[in-house]
């Protein structure tokens, strides 16, 4: 229990901590005083000073911060500067957008990348293992962005770029723990009770490789929240992706906040519960 | 597998050598346009063709190559240095140091790596030339990219801290700064090889990611990021094929990478 509150505590502090770096980081970027607003030759100088004046309120940083903090605790998340509408409004729109392309990307992903480890692992030629390493490595080397064009290029949906972004590192991780699990000497003894290569694979192998894919299923989450980002933007999917990367070009500073205090609260959320699942794996498999 | 790696260091050598020698071999200046040809297809004078703006594809592939090639490694160099001074220090040091280092390390690894790059690179002007453009994206890599391998370096610095030669020397009298160069240091070498050469192909990737979204190097510069933007506008193999050239090379390189890192052990 002590252990569950400390997890808590430091969540909620990396995710604070979080959110005053990019508030920070937008009150530090060149430019960010200045409104292409103000410019407007139809606003007379009452509302320019209105402009101004609501712009120096967010210049300091902890009293916009603070504030921030005390509104969104009563659900107010502030307003868009370039959208014109409520942060509340853009998230609820848009984050079941993102999960559903996250979620079809990561199960795609997943089903190709353990398939194709399991297969390279219990056939263990080496020719076979080459073939699998250069697949995976070759969609290593391939930028998310240039994916998702050659997906939009082949009118192909736009989940299909996680998956091929996910599938080379699962792959990757889950064919290592499998071969290092295949080399454990229990093994050996139920080949020679003969076991079946699927009643090995299911009692012997995924057991003790468990935990940490799950461990690797946490990471993989980081890393298509990452890919969202050019995936959403190159692709025309209104997720957050998208909406995060037109936070950071017009300078949205509300919006960008909130949508890095969802991002971290999503990562450390999906590492902590697999953390808590490995943990519970490892006791039953004890 | 030997000669897998083999070809792997001979392809990379290739290309670093056309790349580095782009103004020997280069047909034409990377910004120089043929105005008279844009978007040709490939010839005898235009190797790979030319672009929209009538510039020949092949230069700006070597000088592009170039650019990529020789700052991804720069960059990889900061962030490793950081990573030792940082994870270096947490490690050695330990307690509150190791605590508040390690908190600001979880900070940035909370966050996805292209989610805090972009972020923090759409902060930075985006009108500036193309000698800045380069320095600021690679820079950025650098300076960002260090807090996994600070993690990894912090568990390495710390077995040595509670190692038997580190206790003799501090029984000897040695202490601080000397006890870190001659001992701790160098015996995180290997650690700090691996970090740098895993960085490399991750930041030439992420440069990638950043030009095509128009974030990275500025025009007319070239950059595999830049060279990239091209693919947005694709759409045939057939006539366009030469578009596809710099994804080729960047794949074949990271390919490279990839094999030159990947331990033995996996394939025995």
């Amino acid at each position: 229990m002590r252990k569950l509150v400390w997890h808590l505590i430091a969540m909620a502090a990396i995710v604070l901590a979080g959110g005053l770096l990019s508030a920070t980081l937008v009150r530090l970027a060149p430019g960010f005083a200045t409104d292409e607003q103000q410019l407007d030759s139809r606003l007379n100088a009452e509302s320019v000073k209105a402009l101004r004046q609501a712009r120096t309120r967010d210049r300091n940083i902890p009293g916009f911060y603070l504030h921030y903090l005390e509104r969104s605790l009563r659900g107010d998340l502030g307003e868009s500067r370039t959208l014109n509408r409520p942060v509340r409004e853009l998230l609820a729109e848009r984050v079941p957008v993102t999960a559903r392309l996250l979620a079809s990307g990561m199960l795609a992903g997943w089903f190709c990348a353990v398939l194709l480890a399991v297969g390279a692992t219990m056939v263990r030629k080496p020719a076979c293992d080459l073939v699998a390493t250069l697949l995976g490595g070759m969609f290593l080397s391939v930028p998310a962005a240039v994916l998702a064009l050659l997906l939009v290029f082949a009118n192909a949906p736009a989940y299909l770029a996680i998956a091929l972004v996910v599938f080379p590192r699962v792959f990757s991780y889950t064919r290592n723990l499998l071969a290092k699990s295949y080399g454990l000497p229990h093994l050996l003894t139920a080949y020679a009770k003969g076991a079946g290569p699927l009643r090995i694979l299911v009692w012997h192998v995924l057991p003790v490789a468990g935990a940490q894919l799950l461990a690797v299923a946490g990471i993989s989450v980081s890393i298509a929240l990452g890919a969202a980002i050019p995936v959403e933007a190159l692709c025309g999917v209104a997720g957050i992706g998208q909406l995060a990367w037109q936070a950071a070009l017009g300078r949205d500073l509300p919006l960008l906040v909130n949508l890095t205090v969802l991002v971290t609260v999503v990562t450390l959320a999906a590492n902590w519960g697999v953390e808590l699942a490995g943990q519970g794996f490892r006791m039953r498999a004890a | 597998m030997r000669r897998v790696r083999q070809l792997a260091w001979l392809l990379l050598a290739l290309v670093a050598l056309a790349s580095l020698g782009a103004g020997l071999w280069a047909p034409a200046d990377y910004a120089m346009q043929f105005r008279e040809a844009p978007n040709s297809p490939a010839s005898h004078q235009h190797l790979l063709g030319t672009d929209e703006l009538g510039r020949d594809r092949f230069s700006r592939v070597l000088y592009g190559t170039r650019v990529s090639l020789l700052m991804a490694p720069a960059a990889a160099l900061l962030s490793t240095l950081l990573a030792a001074l940082l994870g270096g220090v947490a490690g050695y040091l330990g307690g509150w140091s190791e605590r508040a280092i390690m908190a600001a390390t979880d900070l940035f690894l909370s966050m996805p790596w292209l989610f805090l790059l972009l972020a923090v690179r759409a902060m930075l002007p985006l009108d500036v030339s193309p000698i800045t453009s380069v320095a600021v994206t690679f820079l950025l890599l650098g300076l960002l990219g260090w807090a996994a391998s600070a993690r990894v370096l912090c568990t390495g610095a710390r077995g040595l801290r509670n190692s038997d030669f580190v206790l003799q020397a501090r029984a000897c009298g040695l202490h601080g700064p000397r006890l870190l160069a001659i001992h701790v240091i160098p015996n995180l070498k290997p650690v700090l090889s691996a970090q740098f050469w895993i960085a490399i192909p991750v930041f030439i990737i992420s440069e990638a990611n950043l030009g095509i979204l128009g974030l990275g190097v500025s025009e007319p510069l070239p950059s595999w990021g830049s060279l990239l933007r091209e693919l947005e506008g694709f759409t045939s193999f057939g006539f366009e094929a030469c578009k596809l050239v710099p994804l080729v090379l960047l794949v074949l390189v990271v390919c490279s990478f990839q094999i030159i890192l990947t331990r033995d052990e996996v394939y025995a």
